[in-house]
């Protein structure tokens, strides 16, 4: 099944990422399984799957984060990409700014222009002196996402970077995000348990299963996105029933069939 | 149940305090006194004063057994005998040289030996062939004990200043060396994953990540160091001296004079205390970052 071409449009765009046969065995097990999978650009896929399932490897395997892993299968990979972390792993002894500065190689002026432009606009300006650990948890999970958009990546990869925080801040994260990416058009993988969180942002969501691809829905809902709308009811049902987990629907059925 | 709505209809239409002494007088005695219900289990938190009280418990004692004529001055001094001693010889330009003497010996085998523990441990910790070559010899050396190398320094180095210098720099670079070689060894494999998705080189790695990342360990290195360099010197200044207050100490035996004795042991302690403060000072300023809100 070639999965890159599947209605929607995306099709009609130039490959950003592609894997071809993808395979990651580490210590024998086998934690991707010939994955093929294409990207176009400017897409945004959310990955989702059950704990174990391979979706950060295969996340990782897309950062080239996966040394001791025995490889096999084809990659390519646009030739800038950031990745988002779930701990936002800000360096404690530098200040806000010098962190999002991080790794770019600018004059002095342009550095700070930068910095300051990726602040203001995940709304950190004020706190760009502070030391990492005064800030909330938000607060350095916006420091991670000015980091990794500071310089300007072809290929995002966000490694459920939302799941520690609390709910409100969640909702206000994707809400940024989604206004960020937005903005700079980057190609998107993002990794979440989250169901609601992957058919709110996502133009594509993946299923993952023992280290497979096992399920994909093109997400063709009108933006803004609700979570009561009819229709985003039953994408979360059918990707509820996908991970193997009874949906509301399914589960009031079941009750129902109970003599 | 019908006591409680009670309080409640109580609370509603009189003060709080009158409502409470009302239905329960153990509540408001409670209250009263501060105290909670429940063990506290941990020992109330003790503050930087309140540590003196054992030294200054010991210092009473001491000085009301010597007014009695317990301790005999033959044996030990009264502190207050070997603090009007110190002044004495303080005041008569006595002190001074054997105690710039001492410090400049302990210092400069201190900063000798700090500096090999930390060169040798960014090698080891930063190479895999500087940790074959090194860590193990360390580790081998470590097991000695440094005051059983002073026949072979006497014998290489000789007798003099050299060879005290090279003693305690031996003493000084393990602590040193062990701490900041495991920090190095520590270090946060997420942010090593952070640094190579943004793309950092080798050297600003080093710079910005591993180096940073292992202040910490330094800074325990050196308040150790900073200690172990004045036993050292306790030991070596009994060696051919002329000069330090370990020769001081030791001509006072020698004419039983325990009041001078007594004298360079506060000395010791003094200068002991005093650099682990410096130390302490330095490395809340460097490890500033730490200090969070509340804390």
């Amino acid at each position: 099944m070639n999965l890159a071409t599947k209605s929607s449009g995306w099709e009609a765009r130039p490959v950003a990422v592609e894997a071809r046969g993808l395979t990651r065995k580490f210590s024998g097990k086998t934690i991707l399984d010939n994955i093929s999978i294409a990207i176009a650009e400017g897409e945004f896929v959310a990955l989702i799957g059950r704990s174990g399932s391979g979706k950060s490897t295969l996340l990782r395997a897309f950062a080239d984060l996966d040394d001791d892993a025995e490889k096999d299968g084809q990659l390519w990979l646009p030739e800038s990409s950031s990745v988002l972390f779930q701990d936002s792993r800000l360096l404690p002894w530098e200040n806000v700014i010098r962190n999002v500065q991080l790794g770019l190689h600018l004059s002095p002026a342009e550095l700070r222009q930068k910095a300051r432009k990726a602040l203001a606009d995940v709304g950190l300006s004020e706190r760009e002196q502070a030391w990492p650990n005064t800030l909330s948890g938000g607060e350095m999970q916006r420091a991670a996402l000015a980091r990794s958009l500071v310089r300007e990546p072809k290929l995002l990869l966000a490694d459920e970077p939302f799941g520690a925080l609390d709910a409100l801040t969640r909702i206000k994260m994707q809400e940024l995000l989604q206004s960020l990416v937005k903005a700079h058009k980057p190609t998107v993988l993002l990794v979440t348990h989250d169901v609601d969180e992957a058919l709110v942002l996502a133009d594509r969501v993946l299923v993952m299963e023992d280290g497979r691809i096992s399920h994909e829905r093109h997400v063709d809902l009108p933006s803004p996105r609700r979570q009561s709308d009819a229709r985003f009811e039953q994408l979360r049902a059918e990707l509820l029933a996908a991970l193997g987990v009874f949906s509301p629907n399914n589960q009031l059925q079941h009750a129902g069939d109970r003599p | 149940m019908e006591s409680h709505s009670r309080i409640v209809s109580h609370a509603l239409t009189t003060r709080w305090d009158a409502a409470y002494s009302e239905a329960s007088p153990q509540l408001d005695y409670r209250r009263q006194k501060g105290a909670s219900a429940k063990p506290r289990l941990t020992p109330m938190r003790l503050s930087s004063r309140g540590l003196l009280f054992g030294p200054v418990v010991l210092l009473v004692i001491w000085e009301i057994a010597s007014l009695a004529g317990i301790l005999s001055p033959r044996h030990l001094a009264a502190p207050s005998t070997a603090l009007t001693t110190g002044w004495k010889l303080l005041l008569d330009g006595t002190l001074g040289p054997h105690l710039v003497a001492s410090a400049q010996r302990a210092y400069v085998g201190l900063a000798v030996g700090v500096a090999i523990g930390l060169l040798l441990a960014l090698v080891s910790g930063l190479t895999r062939i500087g940790e074959a070559s090194i860590d193990g010899l360390v580790q081998i050396k470590r097991a000695v004990p440094t005051l059983a190398l002073i026949p072979l320094a006497i014998l290489w180095l000789g007798i003099g200043e050299t060879m005290k210098i090279a003693v305690i720099s031996l003493s000084v670079f393990i602590p040193v060396y062990i701490n900041t070689h495991a920090a190095l060894r520590g270090i946060d494999l997420r942010l090593v994953e952070l640094a190579r998705t943004v793309g950092l080189g080798r050297l600003e790695f080093v710079r910005r990540v591993a180096l940073p990342g292992a202040l910490p360990g330094f800074f325990t290195g050196l308040r150790l160091a900073v200690t172990t360099c004045w036993t050292s010197l306790v030991v070596l200044e009994q060696i051919n001296t002329t000069k330090g207050i370990g020769y001081l100490m030791n001509r006072a035996r020698d004419y039983g004079q325990t009041d001078i004795i007594v004298a360079g042991l506060v000395i010791y302690a003094v200068l002991g205390l005093v650099s682990d403060g410096l130390v302490r000072l330095w490395e809340r300023k460097a490890l500033s970052y730490r200090k969070v809100i509340g804390s």
